[in-house]
């Protein structure tokens, strides 16, 4: 009953995205809103190494970086089609979370996220040194003239974000409620007792940091289409992981709705203020609805949610 | 559930047990450097209750985490006896040995505290030989433990010391397991507590066809329940034998008593 709700909700989402397509002519829309659409889905694949299993990543920037340099180099040497650049994107971010998974095994709490900030400054300066991938120059990508189906190329994008959103927030619902997830849930709370109770304790959190890298590649993996000019910096951002591991927290990171309250919330307030303020004030706004929330509501909004609720029955 | 419940106290949990143990043959183990075990051997027997005593640091711990692979063993071999096959247990990984049945309440319990006492017993139907049975065994656990039917949708942290342990025996058992290892069940209970786990401990044992190994320092409450035992000191066996020599023993006497 409830998996079928969910299942029309997916794709009134995915139907409603591509409608929306027909009907809304401001450019901009598309512009900011495809930023949402990839924070639904940072958010979400964070959520899933550092909210189901406890393991707090810094490194989105790199699997990200890692997508779209992977989709930038395929675009400029072979041309590849953009369904290609995604499940490319995907592949090789999913390899560097492999190795952060093993990476697991040794390092814990604080350590493992300094370990994962670390990578992603590696990951920029093998970029910066690779004249292939343009090196501290950036790299400059054409978007391709013709265009099927959509009016212009940045609508194609935009519909295409949707449709991975909605999958990267199916694929996080299955796992919460598979055995699988629920294994994630013994790690976080006990290692050991875990091992104990027969989880395969390595297995699943490799397997829960490679399924997270390759969401944030394939996050990534669009985005050279998008921006037209990708420069190292600003492309594997401290801002970038700051925000996709802030969204979980302010939205909740128990179930999959957090991430994706988080995201809509604060990835909307930040688009709002580019435009009326400045985008200089984007990480101030996360910083401050962090510090609010965890005083506040150190669960998240679900949380919050919750312990009304709890409140009104009781 | 009333009727339910008197229907599950007659009902058997029939396994072909006959001639299945787990057997323990001249090991020695230790920590990096240190040896703690020296040429221990043992043997547990389907039906049987066995306790390993002794006092702090004289291996009890470090034998059971031997036979759950959680420590590795640099001689000597440990192997299971199952319907007449021998499974070599030396070497194997801890998920594969919970797999093959083999079932530890750990030391200090290490219940999943943030999880719910509900969500704490269906982790223990973690491993898939388990997870047909779980709407049974849930029943069963919270009939032997009504506790834990009252406090089912609270966190297993919010619990005192005593429900605690009753929650780890019952997440064991929700692991359908056909040899139970606990590893010092008494530690930080009140003796009145610990009088009435062992009782506890009795009653899953009767009532599931269990096998259990049980470490303890509570030399008193753990030989009423057990069949037979091993004393081990300084990382030896230094006496095996059934309950009563086990009670008369001078050893015993020595360390419990201070004769």
């Amino acid at each position: 009953m409830k998996k079928a709700a969910l299942l029309i909700l997916a794709v009134t989402v995915i139907s409603g995205g591509l409608l929306l397509t027909a009907y809304i002519e401001n450019q901009y829309f598309y512009f900011s809103t495809y930023i949402v659409l990839q924070y639904i889905i940072l958010a979400t694949a964070w959520n899933i190494l550092g909210g189901y299993t406890g393991y707090v990543n810094f490194g989105t920037g790199a699997y990200f970086g890692l997508g779209a340099y992977t989709a930038g180099y395929l675009i400029t040497n072979f041309n590849l089609p953009l369904p290609w650049l995604i499940v490319a994107g995907g592949t090789s971010s999913a390899v560097l979370g492999l190795a952060i998974g093993y990476l697991t095994l040794r390092l814990k709490g604080v350590y493992f996220s300094i370990a994962t900030l670390a990578m992603s400054i590696v990951i920029a300066t093998l970029i910066i040194n690779t004249p292939a991938l343009g090196g501290a120059k950036g790299m400059y990508i054409l978007r391709p003239k013709e265009v099927s189906f959509f009016s212009n190329y940045m609508e194609l994008l935009f519909a295409t974000m949707v449709i991975i959103a909605v999958f990267t927030v199916a694929l996080a619902w299955f796992i919460e409620n598979s055995w699988f997830g629920r294994g994630l849930a013994a790690i976080r709370d006990d290692e050991v007792a875990a091992a104990c109770n027969g989880v395969p304790v390595l297995r699943l959190k490799v397997l829960s940091a490679t399924t997270s890298g390759a969401l944030m590649g394939i996050a990534g993996a669009p985005y050279p289409y998008y921006i037209s000019y990708m420069e190292p910096l600003s492309t594997i951002s401290l801002d970038m992981a700051v925000n996709s591991l802030a969204m979980p927290l302010i939205g909740g990171t128990g179930s999959w709705i957090g991430p994706v309250l988080g995201a809509i919330l604060l990835s909307t307030t930040q688009q709002v203020a580019t435009v009326t303020i400045s985008s200089e004030y984007n990480l101030l706004i996360v910083g401050i609805l962090l510090v609010g929330f965890v005083i506040l509501a150190p669960n998240g909004l679900v949380g919050l949610f919750q312990s009304l609720l709890k409140r009104r029955t009781d | 559930m009333g009727a339910r419940a008197t229907s599950l106290k007659t009902l058997k949990w029939k396994r072909p047990t006959l001639g299945n143990r787990i057997v323990v043959e001249n090991i020695d183990a230790g920590y990096g450097a240190v040896n703690v075990l020296h040429g221990v051997s043992m043997e547990l027997n389907a039906g049987e209750t066995v306790v390993l005593l002794g006092t702090n640091g004289n291996g009890k711990s470090t034998l059971i985490k031997c036979i759950m692979g959680l420590v590795r063993p640099s001689r000597g071999r440990i192997a299971m006896e199952l319907d007449g096959e021998t499974i070599e247990l030396t070497g194997k990984r801890l998920e594969d040995i919970v797999n093959y049945g083999i079932i530890l309440v750990p030391e200090g319990r290490h219940l999943f505290p943030k999880l719910t006492v509900r969500e704490n017993l269906l982790m223990g139907a973690f491993r898939m030989a388990a997870r047909p049975h779980i709407a049974r065994n849930l029943e069963f656990c919270f009939e032997a433990f009504p506790r834990l039917l009252e406090r089912k949708n609270q966190p297993a942290g919010s619990m005192s010391g005593g429900e605690q342990q009753m929650l780890a025996l019952a997440r064991a058992i929700m692991s359908h397991p056909r040899f139970l290892l606990v590893d010092e069940p008494s530690v930080g209970l009140a003796p009145i507590l610990v009088a009435h786990l062992f009782e506890k401990i009795k009653e899953l044992k009767e009532r599931r066809d269990l096998t259990i190994l049980m470490a303890e320092q509570n030399f008193n409450q753990a030989t009423k329940i057990a069949d037979r035992g091993y004393i081990i000191v300084e990382g030896k066996i230094a006496f095996a034998g059934d309950r009563s020599l086990l009670r008369e023993h001078h050893l015993v006497k020595k360390y419990y008593l201070g004769a």
